[in-house]
């Protein structure tokens, strides 16, 4: 168990022929070597984000790969509902850290592995935490937590003089499914599309005109989502916000859709599709999560070693009827808002005297940038804050005091990003400040 | 295609120059509506009110129409752009209570961007001129107020001494409205 000499055993030798032999569709630049095998077993350090459903297989997958320096991390934990697909979870595990019970049992399955959980929120680290893997691969069920690793990776991008420092470029393999279908996909963020550059091919949630659903229902969705969007808020019985995972709650959207239902003639409100309404369900499938998570650490493993060029870069996969997949390249916005953003750098001698003022005086006269109205924002630790916005009169009076305080007073620190939108472009622009008071470190 | 990683430099921990300042990055969703208000286009019968100016995603937009059946009203829509913006639409809501054929008394709007045709390529400035648009042409045909749309349809003077009757404060079918002239 642990033991270093590890790639000198027998169980790797499948690896090792992919990894020491060319081959016909190696990468360009692959050199064979055993060198290979014991980056993969001793430095690689991999982030599974989300220990669901694609998070078993894609963890289970990595570590028969040779990998072993990975990190998993989902804030959910184990229900008694996800047993028949998320193996690694067992009816004795139910209410626990679903990162820590599947670290756990990798970790005691596979000699030498050391996979370390985290019951934490993705949120709840800082770009120091995600800075440190080579690779992130994502099996998450939420566009929200998607956009968030997404901008996170984008924003530990380095650019020197405008140009993408390679080294500062941390793949992120993505992978999705929805019932009999999904996708994966790999994403090198500032090179290739990132997931805000396709924002618009995720499915929208399913959702009825709400005229419909309060006049003319036809579906027993109509009804359920009438109770949810309307008589929910209106009678508000239980005097807090619907929560899905609420069985009184689930059970009163019930009872009222079955009422709403019988004064339609609509058959077919049952406690199921109730719950699956008010949550958004989409019944996961087992062996569609098999085959996404395989494609998935096969793209994470083909990125770590170069024995093959990277899926380029979106793959669709269904299997409804007969089974179909189909690869294409989805194409980098130039104005996406999150990975076209090239941070530009002031440098700030004294932020004590420099004032607001004359950051915005620079955007607007000096002959590099000639802004029109720019609006500028922040984020200090952790809260928005608008700078200043000329856009409307309502916000340009209340930030407009702005512009005679000093950097320091607005709450500015060295490195601190703002945000510069205007209307001579479509992209917004990063500005990071630079202090060159007390900078020690520097240089 | 890039090879990403060379061996010689496979040492990740430590080798990074630490950077000054952990501040949280302005979320996607942040980026978006900074750049939707700073490029909101208000038509003249329109203001918005944002209570706390460093948060961009929850404001409130006036409406004064200048013609049509709400002339002289003033109502009062709260915007809540949520961590899933544009992938989701906001949400939006009247807070004046309007005898409207599209605007029920808890003040949930039916608009169609508002919901099933929201697309992340549309922006706030799309929903301001739809809710504006409502004001100038109430359609009977997608009623949520459906005693209000009947009577659109059928008597447009009917409907006009209504709309009159709520926005001056007081009782139409049975409904008590606030006063809501300008
Ligand atoms: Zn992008």
């Amino acid at each position: 168990m642990g033991d270093c000499q590890d790639s000198g055993q027998k169980r790797w030798d499948h690896l090792r022929k992919v990894l020491e032999r060319p081959g016909p569709f190696c990468h360009p630049d692959f050199e064979p070597s055993s060198d290979i095998l014991d980056f993969i077993m001793t430095a690689c350090k991999v982030l599974v984000v989300g220990a669901g459903g694609l998070g078993c297989e894609v963890l289970k997958n990595l570590v028969l790969m040779g990998f072993k320096q990975i990190h998993i991390i989902d804030m959910d934990t184990v229900e008694l509902s996800n047993l028949n697909r998320q193996f690694l979870f067992r009816r004795k595990d139910i209410g626990c850290s679903k990162a820590e019970v599947a670290a756990d049992f990798i970790n005691k399955r596979v000699s030498g592995c050391h996979v370390t959980p985290h019951f934490r929120m993705i949120q709840d680290y800082d770009d120091l935490f995600y800075r440190e893997f080579h690779i992130v691969v994502c099996g998450l069920d939420s566009i929200v937590a998607r956009r968030w690793v997404n901008g996170m990776l984008v924003s530990l991008l380095n650019y020197e003089d405008g140009v993408l420092d390679q080294t500062s470029v941390i793949p992120m393999v993505d992978g999705g499914t929805e019932g009999f279908k999904g996708n994966a996909r790999v994403i090198l963020p500032g090179m290739s599309a990132c997931v805000e550059c396709t924002l618009d091919l995720y499915p929208p949630q399913i959702t009825y005109p709400l005229c419909t659903i309060a006049n003319t229902p036809r579906l027993p969705e109509h009804c359920i989502e009438y109770v949810k969007v309307v008589q929910w808020p209106k009678e508000n019985p239980f005097r807090t916000l619907l929560d899905g995972d609420e069985p009184q709650h689930v059970s009163w959207i019930y009872e009222k859709s079955l009422e709403r239902a019988a004064q339609f003639n609509i058959p077919g409100v049952t406690y199921r599709l109730v719950q699956g309404v008010v949550k958004n369900i989409i019944p996961a499938v087992a062996s569609t999560n098999a085959v996404i998570a395989g494609i998935c650490a096969t793209e994470v493993f083909k990125i770590a070693t170069s024995c093959c060029v990277p899926l380029n870069n979106y793959l669709v996969f269904n299997d409804v009827d007969g089974i179909y997949t189909y690869t294409y390249e989805a194409e980098k916005k130039e104005n996406c808002l999150v990975c076209s953003l090239i941070p530009q750098t002031i440098t700030v001698k004294d932020p004590t005297k420099m004032k607001l003022k004359e950051i915005y005086t620079l955007l607007t006269d000096s002959a590099q940038y000639r802004m029109k109205r720019p609006g500028l924002t922040t984020n200090i630790n952790g809260k928005s804050k608008t700078l200043y916005l000329t856009a409307l009169r309502c916000l340009e009076e209340k930030t407009r005091p702005n512009l005679s305080k000093t950097l320091e007073e607005l709450g500015l620190s060295d490195g601190s990003e703002i945000l510069v939108v205007d209307d001579t472009s479509p992209n917004t622009m990063i500005i990071r400040l630079k202090y060159l008071s007390g900078d020690v470190e520097m240089n | 295609m890039i090879k990403l990683f060379s061996l010689k430099q496979q040492k990740k921990d430590g080798e990074t120059t630490p950077r000054a300042g952990n501040q949280k990055k302005a979320s996607a969703a942040q980026l978006r509506i900074t750049k939707d208000i700073n490029e909101l286009n208000l038509p003249k019968t329109c203001n918005t009110e944002f209570p706390d100016p460093d948060d961009l995603l929850n404001f409130k937009l006036i409406i004064c129409p200048d013609e049509g059946f709400y002339k002289t009203g003033r109502f009062v829509f709260s915007f809540k752009v949520g961590p899933n913006y544009p992938h989701e639409p906001p949400k939006v809501k009247c807070e004046t209570q309007v005898y409207h054929p599209n605007i029920d008394q808890q003040g949930n709007v039916c608009l169609n961007i508002l919901r099933e045709d929201w697309k992340p390529v549309l922006t706030i400035n799309s929903i301001v001129y739809g809710l504006q648009y409502l004001f100038l042409e109430p359609n009977p045909e997608d009623p949520l107020n459906k005693e209000a749309a009947e009577v659109l349809s059928s008597n447009r003077r009917v409907f006009e001494t209504n709309v009159q009757k709520a926005m001056r404060g007081g009782y139409v079918g049975g409904i008590y409205f606030e006063r809501c002239l300008k």
